[in-house]
């Protein structure tokens, strides 16, 4: 026997299974996109970040932390941080306590189900801007919304709801919870139709009232859908931009601005890039601690249901 | 339990009340867009002699024909290149446990987190460069490698629940790896194929942000900007605005209300991973 077909004899199973393992060139392709459009431009921002560079003039200085600290006196910059957070926790609240009561809703024997299903959710297809800009008529102080108050005799209740500083923060929760409630509604209805009929069958046998029923059998069997519910909306929210964008301009004054309207505002309008992108990279450290902690302990949580 | 009830009917009404609530903002774009402009009346009165000339002025004067072309051609090809670029990657990365392959999914991921904002104005001059400012192939590029994360984990996922022996056996035939993956996994991927379709699609089409970034000053528009430009300049003539903004969800909804069941499990199973 010689060599070679003693060393063929004794070739391991993994390496074996290793011929038909793909090539690893396989990733080049997208490695090379995502590198290229995300991964080099992003390191790149967070090294503006520390520079007085104005987007336009070839050469910049670098400033250490001076951007950032100018952030910390810049009230329209922290105001900004606060309707980011503010904003993104009152769109997860609401739109998937809206979007619960929903699918509890249509996860029944109502005859219309189907059609509310398709219905309900068509809001979240149709482009962001699209409903801001109708929104942005709707809320006006001669829109439909006053129109409709002071037909149903509520007239007093009459706002200027975008115009509005203490309101208009509000409204435009309200718009994105319009536009996406059907969507939490979705995935929570995919949840609830993943439990089996019997458990809720036998609990109710048992004597458990609807209160808890939900409690204790259907909260704990939605927590993966609870979970992706959570991270988009949250997400979704401290990245916001076109509804603001469109409803508000950020206004009145800075009433609405977001840190994505900001970035925008500070960078385009102002010519402030170096200080544009350190907001960019505060809204990275938002997102990046929100996610993993949300994530950390949905994650415990779903372990603990199950 | 499984019957229909009192109660049930109750129900039945609450929710259907509450989808005409949901719903009435829709009547009030469709009412004010067939009205004419010099009928000032209350926007919830029942448009009385309904005109369709805002949709003939609003279509010349938008440019949204051009646009929905520029919006169809973008989605179309950056969609088209993600999803293939990403099950592509998505073949070694969920088959092969070594560290590269492990390291380089890990690295991905990260594109999760990355919000688009810290890369968009870095980019910009690369576009600068590059001499695509102004133009839609600078939204394909972007779109290409920014949704490469999402679909890349989506196809990961999938691919990690499906058995490989299709793929040894395929192997022992004699096929190289290249076929293996046209002919054997590509087809077993169809399902997640839809959802990142889907969900790519919907996301790019109505993307706002990068080409306010990309095309301003340029001739090219995309739906989304091409809307902003019109409402700058029509801000008050709502009868108008209303008329574009009605063309621009018209294709939306069709292919929403044609494709629905493929469209709403794509986006409620698309993301359990």
């Amino acid at each position: 026997m010689t060599l070679t077909e003693k060393a063929a004899e004794h070739v391991p199973r993994s390496a074996r299974r290793r011929r038909t393992d793909p090539p690893w060139w396989f990733v080049l392709p997208a490695i090379a996109l995502f590198a290229y459009v995300v991964l080099l431009p992003s390191g790149r921002g967070v090294y503006f970040a520390f520079t007085d560079w104005d987007g336009l003039s070839p050469d910049w200085s670098f400033v250490g932390l001076d951007n950032f600290s100018a952030m910390l006196d810049d009230p329209d910059a922290l105001q900004a941080i606060r309707h980011t957070l503010l904003i993104a926790v009152a769109i997860t609240v609401i739109q998937n306590g809206v979007g619960l009561l929903l699918a509890l809703g249509v996860n029944t024997m109502i005859k219309s189900r189907n059609v509310l299903r398709v219905f309900l959710f068509a809001p979240a297809v149709v482009t962001p801007i699209v409903t801001a800009y109708l929104w942005r008529n709707l809320l006006g102080p001669d829109g439909a919304v006053n129109s409709l108050l002071a037909v149903v005799g509520l007239g007093s209740w009459q706002q200027d709801w975008l115009g509005d500083p203490q309101l208009a923060l509000w409204s435009v929760v309200a718009v994105i919870v319009w536009q996406f409630a059907g969507y939490s509604m979705v995935i929570f209805l995919a949840g609830l139709q993943s439990i089996p009929k019997e458990i809720y069958e036998a609990a109710a046998m048992d004597g458990a009232g609807p209160v808890r029923r939900f409690w204790w059998i259907v909260r704990p069997l939605l927590a993966p859908a609870i979970t992706i519910n959570l991270m988009l909306s949250i997400i979704g929210g401290i990245k916001l931009f076109d509804q603001v964008y469109a409803l508000t301009g950020g206004g009145p004054g800075h009433a609405t601005d977001t840190i994505s309207t900001l970035i925008y505002k500070d960078a385009f309008t102002l010519g402030e890039f170096g200080y544009s992108i350190a907001l960019a990279v505060v809204l990275t450290i938002i997102v990046a601690i929100v996610s993993s902690g949300q994530y950390l302990v949905l994650a415990r949580n779903e372990r603990a249901a199950s | 339990m499984n019957r229909y009830r009192r109660r049930t009917l109750v129900l039945e009404l609450v929710m259907v009340a509450v989808a005409a609530v949901i719903g009435f903002p829709v009547y009030v774009l469709i009412n004010l867009a067939v009205r004419a402009p010099s009928d000032t009346g209350s926007p919830i009165r029942p448009t009385t002699s309904p005109t369709l000339s805002n949709f003939t002025d609003a279509w010349q004067q938008a440019g949204l024909g051009g646009a929905l072309i520029n919006s169809t051609l973008v989605t179309a090809v950056s969609v088209a290149v993600v999803l293939a670029v990403s099950s592509l990657a998505a073949y070694p990365l969920a088959r092969i446990t070594a560290a590269w392959s492990k390291g380089t999914f890990l690295l991905v991921m990260l594109g999760l987190v990355l919000p688009f904002q810290l890369a968009a104005l870095p980019l910009y001059q690369t576009m600068r460069d590059l001499g695509l400012l102004g133009s839609i192939w600078a939204l394909v590029l972007f779109y290409a490698g920014l949704q490469v994360p999402f679909t890349t984990f989506l196809y990961v996922g999938f691919l990690r629940s499906l058995p490989h022996e299709f793929e040894d056996a395929a192997a022992i035939d004699g096929c190289t790896p290249v076929q293996v993956f046209r002919y054997v996994v590509l087809p077993m991927l169809k399902p997640v194929t839809v959802t990142a379709l889907v969900l790519n699609a919907v996301a790019v089409w109505n993307d706002f942000f990068t080409p306010l970034l990309y095309l301003s000053g340029g001739t090219q528009q995309t739906v989304p900007v091409a809307l902003a430009g019109f409402f700058g300049q029509y801000v008050s003539d709502w009868n108008l605005v209303f008329a574009a903004l009605l063309i621009s969800i018209i294709p939306v909804l069709a292919v929403y209300f044609a494709l629905q069941r493929s469209i709403i499990n794509g986006f409620a199973g698309g993301l359990k991973g």
